[in-house]
């Protein structure tokens, strides 16, 4: 049934041709299907940067705000607890914040842009408990040389009043502090890097 | 190319048949005739006004929960300092849909009917119907709000826009004519010159139509690229199938 | 007959699946061993076409599934979050329901070219059978899906559908609560709907689709001249005289149908995607309104004819179980085509002159009744769907006579270009 010769290199020419061109048409269908799957304009709208207003919270105070679902503690610092920082640093697992759980322009000992305010996201990083906020001390229930921080009921962890984690806990981890910039003096907003202001992904 | 089959011819018959009665499916055949209007929502400079007048006169009473106002900033080219000045009013979340402040139990005692919401008005019932709709406006004193409208005869809505456009009544229709549009007299001008208030109506109509679905002119830049490329499939696949058919006799 | 483990005997990676898998066999079996005859013309695009358009229900019909969420109060504004806040969301949407609109196209011509060619004869009734079958199911599968977006046509159109069951004597009126799940179409109909659209009818429909080509490939493929290829062999190879493998040469010409069919396609969803509102209708875009009727309840237009009927038929005693039984009988009669056709021959191409003008005259009553049942009614409408339901019924039912009583042409032995 087949001939030979010229024909057979046409043919084969002409089906790899429409082969390409066809699978390239048949990815550029598949795309929009599996793009359809990233988060929606919803999801986005739902996880957008949140504004805080962090004027009315005390020395001493911390309120939550919440953004992408989770709780975003804003902690403002007395003198006293900064100054316990320095002093904690030695029985901390991780003091210098090498792990990634800041982002870069909290790579130090307050992990916050303005020392006395902290951003944090209140979850253990041990299996995703809600660590209690214990400022008083001394707190011997708690540990014998306690300057204030948290102590997360579900296992026994505790952090200082940046959220690092002590050595020896169930935690493995300093607790999260999610990209944040100031807008003001007064008022935070979550989500969103100092440098980059269209918000971090 | 081989002789088409009397088979063929046939189809094309019926579909041509059918196909031609169609511009007749999609007209409603109930109502006064509207006036004639043509989308031009890649006229963004009409659309943004639109949008804002939108948010100046309409969305106190009418939300259009399905637009976010990211997507209307990104879609007209509004930069977001001037969103949120000029047409954010309710909210200051650009993620945020278009949402009205009236309560909807209010309104419903107070109008016997809650604002419904205007997405997709223009594709219920047809963008020269909203034109001819926010035109039609005029007084009538049996009605508890003053003002009726042929379009939506015992209509709840307030004449929102006669400060504009000014106040009109209701002629009647003249012999012969009764199948053209309902005309009207002003009475009272308003702040606006007829021209200008039909100007006006058209861009708020090309938001409206804009609303209704943000993404057309995506859609049909991106329709002319794929008939393109199956063009060339179309001119492929053609030469494959001839050079294989050489086999059969 | 034993069943023979790799009959091909290959070896390799091929191999190792050939002696567990009839892969081989299935391939050389229904693509590159399957004959078909050489003859087949424009109106055989369309089986292949239906395939390709099932395929893209599916497809977009899973992504669909993915965002819209069944319920009263969430369905419609899922719609919509589909066709804004989902990316590509609104192409996705635009294929489904234009996929659906063209289903019916494809089908239509499909169903014609076995009317036209005699497909539906000894030994091959039972494809008919199956087809028929699967146009039922379809029928099912667009009613369900069109209520889907919960706009007012879907919900009013339900209403009417729903009700037709409420003519059945008797029983009527708890059969239709108990279809609705309530006294009135409500979140559970919608629901219920939503199920057997997404699973309980794909099912059917793609086990009917199977079921469909296997009885086919079981006998063969007809041709437009309804001449039996099989009759003439090649005394060595005992391959027809007129049959050549499916595969290349029928996957190479279906794919010329496929680009050209997708070109309109894409017209279609990119240029005028609501189909001058004949695939998405004016109604659907308001939410469904339990307390405003809209001016027309109309069906999709692919449900033209037997809405047509059903209207034109005059209630008995005030109830409309009669258009039921009519609209319902327009499409029973289809199943049994095989036993009304009663011709010597099978092709309308060597039939006599009555079999020859009642097609045509049958295949234009199709599109004039279609188009009558997406009109407002109206006397004179009436009077012409009511001539058109006496042709539909007149070809089929007087066919056993004029079959056989007509004069026929000879057919030829071999297959014509």
């Amino acid at each position: 049934m087949s001939n030979e010769g010229v024909d057979d290199g046409r043919r084969r020419f002409l089906t790899a041709a429409t082969s390409v061109v066809g699978a390239a048409g048949a990815a550029a269908v598949v795309w929009p299907f599996l793009a359809s799957l990233k988060p929606s304009a919803k999801a986005q709208a739902a996880g957008a940067p949140v504004q805080a207003d962090i004027s009315k919270i005390e020395e001493g105070q911390q309120v939550t705000f919440v953004w992408r679902g989770s709780n975003i503690w804003v902690l403002h610092r007395s003198k006293d607890m900064l100054a316990s920082l320095p002093k904690v640093a030695p029985q901390l697992s991780d003091p210098n914040c090498e792990q990634d759980q800041q982002p870069a322009y909290c790579k130090s000992e307050t992990r916050s842009i303005k020392p006395e305010y902290l951003v944090m996201n209140g979850k253990c990083t041990h299996l995703g408990c809600s660590p209690s906020f214990k400022p008083d001390h001394p707190a011997p229930e708690i540990d014998a040389n306690w300057l204030g921080g948290y102590f997360c009921p579900c296992h026994g962890s505790k952090y200082d009043l940046s959220g690092r984690v002590f050595q020896g806990m169930p935690a493995p981890l300093n607790m999260v502090v999610p990209p944040h910039r100031y807008v003001s003096d007064t008022v935070v907003m979550i989500g969103e890097d100092p440098t980059d202001a269209k918000g971090a992904a | 190319m081989k002789r088409l089959t009397f088979s063929a011819i046939l189809a094309a018959a019926c579909l041509s048949l059918t196909a031609g009665l169609m511009p007749s499916l999609s007209r409603a055949d109930e109502g006064p005739a509207t006036l004639q209007f043509r989308e031009d929502v890649g006229n963004l400079p009409s659309a943004q006004r639109g949008a804002r007048d939108f948010m100046a006169y309409c969305s106190g009473c009418h939300a259009m929960k399905y637009l976010r106002y990211n997507r209307l900033a990104k879609d007209l080219d509004i930069p977001d300092d001037l969103l949120k000045s000029k047409l954010m009013l309710g909210t200051d979340k650009l993620g945020d849909p278009i949402s009205s402040s009236m309560p909807v139990k209010q309104a419903e005692a107070w109008f016997g009917r809650a604002p419904p919401d205007l997405t997709l008005e223009t594709k219920a019932r047809g963008s020269a119907w909203v034109y001819s709709y926010l035109q039609s406006f005029y007084l009538d004193d049996k009605r508890p709000l003053g003002v009726n409208n042929p379009y939506l005869p015992g209509v709840s809505m307030p004449a929102v826009l006669g400060e504009l456009q000014g106040w009109q009544k209701l002629e009647p229709p003249i012999k012969g004519e009764e199948e053209d549009a309902p005309k009207f007299e002003l009475v009272q001008a308003g702040t606006m010159s007829p021209q200008e208030y039909k100007e006006f109506v058209a861009d708020l109509t090309n938001f409206m139509a804009y609303a209704s679905e943000p993404g057309k002119s995506d859609r049909i830049a991106l329709g002319f690229r794929v008939i393109l490329y199956l063009l060339v499939l179309l001119v492929l696949t053609y030469f494959l199938k001839k050079e294989f058919w050489r086999d059969i006799h | 007959m034993a069943i023979v483990r790799n009959p091909y005997k290959t070896t390799g990676f091929l191999g190792w699946i050939d002696d567990r898998f009839p892969l081989t066999k299935m391939w050389k079996d229904h693509l590159s061993e399957y004959y078909a005859p050489k003859n087949f013309n424009f109106w055989y695009y369309f089986g292949s076409l239906a395939l390709l358009v099932l395929v893209n229900q599916l497809l977009t019909g899973i992504f669909l599934t993915m965002n819209y969420k069944p319920g009263a109060d969430t369905a419609f504004d899922s719609v919509q979050y589909i066709m804004r806040d989902v990316p590509w969301g609104s192409l996705i949407r635009y294929m489904h329901a234009t996929g659906a609109s063209a289903f019916f196209i494809v089908v239509y011509a499909h169903m014609f070219r076995g009317v036209l060619y005699g497909s539906h004869r000894k030994p091959r009734e039972l494809i008919w059978i199956f087809g028929s079958l699967i146009y039922l199911v379809l029928m099912a599968e667009a009613f369900c899906g069109y209520v889907l977006p919960w706009g007012q046509m879907s919900y009013w159109g339900a209403q009417v559908i729903i009700s037709l069951f409420g003519t059945i004597p008797y029983i009527g009126k708890g059969l239709v609560e108990w279809i609705q799940g309530d006294y009135v179409p409500a979140d559970a109909t919608l629901n219920r709907l939503f199920s057997l659209h997404v699973i309980a009818l794909p099912f059917v429909l793609v086990g009917l689709v199977f079921a469909h080509i296997l009885a086919l490939h079981e006998v063969g493929s007809n041709n437009p001249d309804g001449v039996d290829i099989k009759a003439k062999k090649d005394p060595a190879t005992h391959i027809p005289l007129d049959g050549i493998a499916f595969h290349p040469y029928y996957t190479v010409k279906d794919l010329v149908g496929i680009s050209v069919f997708l070109i309109i396609f894409s017209a279609v969803i990119f240029f005028a995607p609501e189909g001058g509102g004949m695939v998405l209708e004016q109604p659907n875009f308001q939410a469904a309104n339990p307390q405003v009727t809209p001016p027309e309840i109309t069906p999709a237009w692919y449900f033209g004819v037997f809405y047509a009927m059903l209207r034109a038929t005059p209630s008995l005693f005030h109830s409309a179980l009669p258009g039921v039984i009519v609209m319902g009988g327009a499409v029973v009669i289809l199943f049994f085509l095989p036993w009304l056709d009663r011709s010597p021959v099978k092709s309308w191409r060597y039939k006599g002159p009555v079999f020859r003008s009642l097609i045509i005259l049958f295949a234009i009553d199709f599109c004039v009744l279609n188009y009558l049942g997406m009109q407002p009614v109206s006397p004179i409408h009436t009077v012409i769907a009511r001539i058109g339901a006496v042709i539909y019924f007149g070809f089929f039912l007087l066919m056993p006579f004029y079959s056989q009583w007509e004069k026929t042409k000879p057919v030829p032995e071999r297959v014509t270009e």
